[in-house]
């Protein structure tokens, strides 16, 4: 029989990591790319990767609560068992890459130092310097290349992947991908495709993501019959330094360091931000949140910040929405041993000192919590079954999607410094998974006949050259794409609301109608960017409708999906039974709307749109308990579900569940 | 994230600067200089000045033209990928602000393909060299696996502060580009000859020519980490086989335009001095 062979898609930490793996189980691998691997958007990542480690254990911490973490920033919507395997796994990663030379920070002795992210109480963050993802990455492209030396990888870079092949019972045989540089489209038959092709942030004009993050990949796959999962759900991070290109991240640590947050009173008042005097500031994140002040959770800083600005009209500038992050009070000295390297950023980016202007800030959409929809094994303890082919599967067999591509580790809300951890960990958990796969296969893929490759190949061709055969004169598809952005930048993003998204289904659906019409500025045959980005562009569009019309359907408020109509409001009564009732009544409605919207969505393409169903979501490990940061009532709140609980849990009577269903208060 | 975009069919303004861009249509092609006419935007960069020109592909002589290709990923200088000459010096195009550029030369940005790398198209070019010189130099850590075996070696913070600034190189070339050293090595691709036979005739030329400033520094990243140390002794081969560490001059150039500040040249001395013992130690039979 022929060599059974795995193509990777995506050279990012997710499809590092299942190379290596898969090259040591003895397995070839063909690993595609857009970018050099070693350049894919992983790199960016700055803060760092949780796990449970031997001072936090010592402290009360375990991977369960790790788990419980996850799942409740997550806001129940993932499925437990790969967030619990995950969990479990996460020591042993951070060992893993440690072994392989991550320059992580030590600590004096000379152990992994670590720092305390958002959504925990426990020092888990191992971190390297201000660029993680960096060294994580770089430790995994040299594993890769050494296989690649060895003769068992080989590397594909500067090729875009066009799409699946599949034969005629929907089996994955392969994949249809195009040179770059050349131009040249051929087939690469392979026994199974894994995609692991990061986000969609370009779906949004601009993001913090990088250029590659297209999502053409996994959207290939979606308008090939795989299942799109839980994309309304899309992160934006409060702190974002806007640029012409790119939104570019500000670390929280710069109000963990005591930046205030601040609008002029008077609407784009036009005086130097600091010669305004401090009574005419208005600081609106210490106003309305005496308690936590600038520290108030992510979701809520972007929404304030949001409102301030879009709603209230005051922000800073009149033609650009964005408000005041102020250190200037702070010692230079202090700001320099404390936050130089993101200062830095500021500062080479921008070329203002933020030591003695306040920065310009404003959130950006950043992480996108849904994607293609994969399945998984459980085990008997609740966690995977290693080994096998069922995890990570997408829904066309022999198709696999891990990383930021795939849906399964984050729910309606990512934890800062999980991701890092969730596509190092998806990587390594295919591999023996495909191994199994590849065992049980009858016929190796390069050996099924010609035709079926030389098929799909054909189609892609023709595709191509009808788009370089365009006559000019037509829609420009760079223009196209910054309305595409704004749309759904205005719609989709912070604050959701139907008749708005509705409208922007109709808007989004004619721009798609006017990208089939684009003509391109280079018709040649020879590193053709124009006729690459156009079919980028055409292929974000399912998605962006998946994200519209996920977010239009889901009626409620979940983790990163904010729609106000459907808000549960705080308690407003003072007097004691009726306050009580009405946390009574809070929980009901708590309780119904689970009932109702505790399911995944799941998307699928019908050839001109959009299809959802919704699916159960396997919370049978830690019960859904509602997350109240911030909200007035929060403790009588707490009280009526406590009570009930425990009532549920006598009702059981031992039956099972070791889980703690009792609120985690202090998240 | 709702900026204001900018409006191609507006009529230039007073305040639009000039961009002189170096094109090629493809290897071996003869170069030309095309002019384009930017509107000057708060804030940009290179490249979205760049985007600008893509978004219109017309010169500023009002010929329709192809859009300039380029390369680029992260945008905020940590990828490596988008080097390019600009105004003479080589550097990331992404870091590169219109407001200081027009400071040092008003009203025009001239932008050129790095000259060590052969050209692909336009501002493209071909760094497979580059990250064949991480090959020939063995720059991984030779684990015995992935499973899990436990933690690591211990490393101190001091050890830590050396190899962390080391490990920040993003393959830019920018250091190769600036060498005196570092020639560019073209090779062709022969009528009827395999993608693979083509591969293998390549790196072979790219291992017997200078393996340039970025890999000798790599090759001392891996020889300081407790386990990469096994695979010293190779690495210092490499390092003094042909287009090894005996071709740098010593100038002094790389050091000076690494846009990630390594510290080359000390990582230069360390691999000369460890290439020297290593050469006595082998004559002695240590
Ligand atoms: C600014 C920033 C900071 C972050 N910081 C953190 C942090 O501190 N901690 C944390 O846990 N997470 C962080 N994240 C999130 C995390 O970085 C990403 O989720 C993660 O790196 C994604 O990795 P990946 O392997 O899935 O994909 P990527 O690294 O995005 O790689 C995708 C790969 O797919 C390839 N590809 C895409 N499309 C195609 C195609 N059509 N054909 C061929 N190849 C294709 C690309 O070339 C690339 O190789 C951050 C994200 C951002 C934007
Ligand atoms: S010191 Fe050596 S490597 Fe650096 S520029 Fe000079 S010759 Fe090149
Ligand atoms: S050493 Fe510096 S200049 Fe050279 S490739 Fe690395 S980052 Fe770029
Ligand atoms: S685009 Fe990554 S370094 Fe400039």
């Amino acid at each position: 029989m022929a060599t059974k062979r795995v193509l990777i898609v995506g050279g990012g930490l997710a499809g590092l990591a299942a190379t290596m793996k898969l090259a040591e189980l003895g397995i070839d691998v063909d690993l595609m790319s857009l970018v050099p691997v070693k350049r894919s958007h992983s790199v960016c990542a700055q803060g760092g990767i949780n796990s449970v480690n031997d001072l936090t254990r010592q402290q009360g911490d375990d991977e369960w609560l790790h788990f419980d973490d996850t799942v409740y920033g997550g806001d129940f919507l993932q499925h437990q068992p790969p967030v619990k395997e995950m969990a479990y796994w996460g020591p042993k990663i951070i060992d893993l890459m440690d072994r392989l030379g991550v320059t992580f920070n030590r600590t004096p002795e000379g152990m992994l130092d670590r720092r305390r992210f958002g959504g925990t109480l426990f020092k888990r963050t191992a971190f390297a310097g201000a660029t993680t993802g960096q060294q994580l990455l770089y430790a995994l492209d040299e594993q890769v290349r050494r296989w690649e030396a060895a003769g068992k990888v080989k590397k594909y870079e500067y090729w875009d992947f066009l799409g699946p092949i599949l034969d005629d019972n929907g089996i994955c045989r392969g994949a249809v991908a195009q040179d770059l540089v050349s131009m040249e489209i051929r087939s690469f038959p392979a026994d199974a495709v894994v995609v692991g092709s990061g986000g969609p942030g370009l779906i949004y004009g601009r993001s913090t993501m990088s250029m590659a993050c297209t999502g053409s990949a996994a959207s290939r796959c979606f308008q090939s019959g795989g299942k799109y999962s839980n994309g309304e759900f899309i992160q934006v991070h409060p702190t974002a330094i806007p640029g012409a290109d790119k939104l570019r991240l500000m670390s929280e640590s710069a109000r963990g360091e005591g930046g205030r947050v601040w609008v002029p009173r008077t609407p784009q008042d036009p005086r130097e931000a600091v010669t305004i005097p401090e009574g005419e500031r208005f600081y609106f994140l210490e106003d309305r949140y005496p308690k936590y002040k600038n520290l108030v959770p992510r979701d809520i800083a972007t929404r304030e910040i949001f409102d301030i600005c879009v709603n209230e009209g005051l922000s800073v500038e009149k033609d650009r929405q964005c408000v005041y992050l102020d250190l200037t009070h702070i010692p230079r000295q202090e700001l320099d041993r404390k936050l130089g390297g993101i200062l830095g950023i500021y500062e080479k980016f921008q070329g203002v000192d933020p030591r003695t202007t306040p920065m310009k800030i404003f959130p950006a959409v950043h992480y996108s919590m849904g994607g293609l929809w994969v399945d998984y094994e459980r085990s008997s303890t609740g966690g995977l079954v290693v080994g096998s082919p069922k995890n990570h599967i997408t829904n066309v067999p022999n198709l696999y999607a891990i990383g930021e591509c795939d849906y399964q580790y984050h729910g309606a809300n990512r934890l800062g410094a999980n991701s890092l951890l969730s596509c190092i960990f998806s990587g390594l958990i295919v591999a023996p998974g495909l191994e199994n796969l590849l065992k049980g296969a009858k016929q190796a893929a390069a050996e099924l006949p010609s035709s079926l490759f030389e098929r799909s190949r054909k189609q892609h061709q023709s595709r191509h050259d009808a788009l370089l055969k365009r006559s000019g004169g037509g829609e420009n598809p760079y223009l196209i794409h910054q309305e595409l952005g704004d749309v759904m930048t205005k719609v989709a993003t912070v604050v959701r609301r139907n008749d708005q998204l509705q409208e922007a289904l109709g808007k989004v659906s004619d721009l798609y109608a006017r990208a089939k019409k684009c003509s391109l500025s280079d018709t040649g045959t020879w590193t053709n960017q124009n006729v690459v980005f156009t079919k980028a562009l055409l292929d974000m569009f399912p998605l962006a409708l998946t994200i519209l019309k996920g977010a239009l359907q889901r009626d409620e408020c979940r983790g990163a999906h904010f729609k106000p109509d459907f808000a549960f409001g705080s308690l407003t009564a003072t007097e004691p039974a009726e306050r009580r009732r009405q946390a009574e009544a809070w929980c009901d409605r708590f309780e119904a709307n689970n009932a109702k919207w505790l399911k995944s969505t799941v998307a699928q393409w019908t050839g001109d749109e959009v299809e959802i169903t919704y699916e159960e979501v396997d919370t049978s490990l830690i019960p859904p308990r509602p997350r109240l940061y911030g909200l007035v009532g929060a403790d009588d709140i707490e009280k009526v579900w406590n009570q009930r609980s425990a009532a549920r849990e006598t009702a059981q009577n031992g039956n099972g569940s070791t889980a703690p269903a009792k609120l985690a208060g202090a998240h | 994230m709702a900026d204001s975009h900018h409006n191609p069919n507006a009529s230039h303004s007073a305040r639009s600067f000039e961009v002189r861009i170096l094109r090629q249509d493809g290897p071996g092609q003869p170069s030309y200089w095309e002019r384009h006419r930017v509107e000057y935007e708060p804030e940009m960069n290179v490249i979205s000045v760049l985007q600008r020109i893509a978004a219109k592909a017309i010169t500023a002589d009002g010929k329709h033209v192809a859009p300039v290709a380029w390369d680029c990923n992260c945008l905020e200088e940590v990828c490596g990928a988008c080097t390019m000459v600009i105004n003479g010096q080589v550097r990331q195009s992404c870091s590169a602000l219109v407001d200081r550029l027009l400071e040092d030369r008003p009203g025009e940005i001239e932008l050129a393909p790095m000259a060590k790398f052969p050209v692909v198209r336009d501002l493209v070019v071909d760094r497979a060299r580059l990250f064949r010189a991480l090959t020939k130099v063995k720059a991984w850590v030779p684990v015995d696996g992935y499973y899990d075996v436990g933690p690591g070696p211990r490393v101190s913070p001091a050890t830590q502060e050396q190899s962390y600034p080391l490990s920040e190189c993003m393959s830019c070339g920018c250091c190769l580009d600036a060498c005196p050293q570092y020639l560019k090595v073209e090779v062709e691709r022969l009528e009827g000859e395999s993608a693979a036979d083509f591969e293998a005739r390549a790196n072979n030329e790219f291992d017997r020519s200078f393996v340039g400033a970025h890999a000798i520094s790599q090759a001392m990243l891996f020889n300081s980490h407790p386990t990469g140390a096994t695979s010293a002794g190779p690495r210092l081969d490499a390092l003094m086989a042909e287009g090894g560490i005996q071709v740098c001059g010593n100038a002094q150039n790389c050091v000076a335009v690494c846009p990630k500040n390594i510290p080359l040249t000390t990582s230069i001395g360390r691999a000369g001095r460890a290439t020297t013992i290593h050469q006595l130690k082998k004559w002695f039979g240590a």
